[in-house]
């Protein structure tokens, strides 16, 4: 993935979140490190939606936890959909 | 029971005339007005295109910026009048106990800015992405207490009274009795509103209740005039701290004023207009002084619901039938002629101006009463605030549905 996508992600995490973005690093947790409740979570899912053109099931939303996770999550599907 | 006496430990507004106390009371004293044409939406096409509105508002003043996509300006007003009703009762360092600390704090319409936003967006993108998940929070009236309640840790009571352009005077009401009767040592109380929308002003006007003297913003809001042809909408907060008073007393707190009487009543006669006699508001004039125990001559000043509707006339009527031969002797004035109506927040500020008027000895005037009409003949301190100093002060306000409430306020001991 490359590094433009991951700034990309960092940006819309530490806008929506209101966090620097230095403290957006893939270990950490929204609720317990960053700050987020499940409205900040949602809120957070639909810009990452619509920033990479993708949909995140709310099945799937419940196993993003990280920001690693959430960085794997739109690097897996966001390059399946541009390989469709 | 026992019941206990109420202070009045501080104040917080936001109003169109200023983003504090002081500045919005150096409004009020210098007789300005805070009406002037809409910039918050398109009023083009609206028989009405002024308004009062609050103007240079900072929300990251008061808390980061994340929490403005999660509260509709309503809330934002009122979660900074918190911090500055707080600072200004010496309670935001020293803060009251938690569990004997509440909040009420009422809107007439709470979020309707969100609620027109998202519909245009629900209709535009969907429902998934249309709608955002604090759509419900960031709307809904008692959010307001509740995030105060949240940003200061105050798990006391909490409510939300609603009842149009009685809603804050309601909310202080209620507070004064539950510190009165113990259920609290302390409460925030009042209202806030931001309804300078296209719905909302709209449907004021499709009610014909609103001024529309646009060529001349600052003369519109214009009580007791002969030429006065409806309200000027207005927007903002008023908050005040109310505290037992033995425990105001007992921590040195500055007293600003003691509240000292309270009634709620309904005229059950219709859903805009006042009964014709103001029987209603006669009433709960009458039932505030027996509350607080005082005789209607030991009264000074009145700060009148005074909308700059035909309802002035009620109003001044319901005064007379009230104070008899003392009428003659009361100063009465309306501050919505320089602040507009400010709705569910009106009655909450117009009684901590009332608390001010009390400690500073110094009236508010009416401005614009150059034609005043003769069904209104009382003394309504035209033009320029007056210095005098007064024992009592009665603030009414009466709302849509025939509510009305009515909060004696005495000066200091």
């Amino acid at each position: 993935m490359s590094d433009a996508i991951l700034d990309k992600i960092t940006g819309i995490i530490a806008e929506q979140l209101d966090v620097e973005s230095d403290a957006v690093a893939p270990e950490k947790s929204f609720t317990d490190d960053l700050g987020a409740d499940s409205l900040a979570i949602v809120e957070l899912v639909l810009a990452l939606e619509e920033e990479f053109g993708i949909k995140i099931p709310d099945d799937q939303v419940d196993s993003i936890k990280t920001v690693g996770d959430a960085v794997n999550y739109i690097k897996t599907n966001a390059e399946a959909d541009s390989s469709n | 029971m026992t019941e206990r006496k109420v202070a009045v430990t501080g104040t917080g507004m936001i109003t169109p005339l200023g983003l504090d106390t002081e500045q919005t009371w150096a409004g009020v004293i210098a007789g300005r007005s805070g009406v002037s044409a809409i910039t918050k939406f398109d009023a083009s096409e609206m028989p009405t295109q002024i308004a009062a509105e609050v103007r240079g508002f900072e929300p990251t003043n008061f808390f980061s910026k994340k929490y403005i996509r999660q509260m509709d300006p309503f809330i934002q007003y009122a979660v900074a009048a918190s911090y500055m009703a707080l600072e200004d009762a010496g309670m935001l360092e020293d803060k009251p106990p938690a569990e004997r600390t509440g909040v009420y704090v009422g809107s007439g319409l709470g979020g309707i800015n969100t609620i027109e936003r998202t519909h245009l967006s629900l209709r535009e993108k969907g429902w998934r992405r249309g709608i955002s998940p604090y759509f419900v929070p960031a709307l809904i009236i008692n959010l307001a207490g509740g995030q105060i309640s949240i940003f200061h840790g105050f798990k006391g009571p909490l409510m939300s009274h609603v009842s149009a352009c009685s809603t804050s005077a309601h909310s202080i009401g209620e507070a004064y009795l539950a510190i009165k009767y113990g259920r609290a040592d302390v409460m925030v109380a009042g209202g806030t509103e931001s309804t300078i929308t296209a719905l909302s002003l709209g449907g004021f006007a499709a009610a014909r209740a609103l001024s529309k003297r646009n060529d001349e913003p600052t003369k519109a809001s214009r009580p007791f005039t002969a030429s006065r042809d409806g309200f000027v909408m207005g927007e903002g907060c008023g908050l005040v701290i109310l505290e037992d008073m033995e425990r105001a007393k007992a921590r040195g707190a500055n007293i600003i004023a003691e509240l000292v009487g309270y009634a709620a009543n309904s005229d059950a006669h219709h859903v805009t207009a006042p009964s014709p006699t103001g029987e209603g508001a006669q009433v709960c004039m009458r039932l505030a002084l027996e509350d607080a125990g005082v005789s209607a001559d030991a009264v000074g000043y009145i700060n009148a619901h005074g909308t700059s509707t035909a309802a002035d006339a009620v109003e001044t009527h319901a005064i007379r039938q009230v104070f008899g031969a003392h009428a003659d002797k009361l100063q009465v004035s309306s501050t919505k002629s320089m602040l507009g109506h400010l709705l569910g927040s009106a009655g909450s500020v117009e009684g901590a101006l009332c608390c001010l008027a009390l400690a500073r000895g110094v009236l508010p005037p009416t401005i614009n009463l150059d034609d005043p009409d003769p069904a209104c003949d009382l003394d309504y301190i035209p033009h320029e605030a007056r210095r005098l100093e007064v024992e009592y002060a009665l603030s009414n306000s009466f709302g849509f549905g025939g509510t009305n409430a009515c909060l004696l306020f005495k000066r200091a001991p």
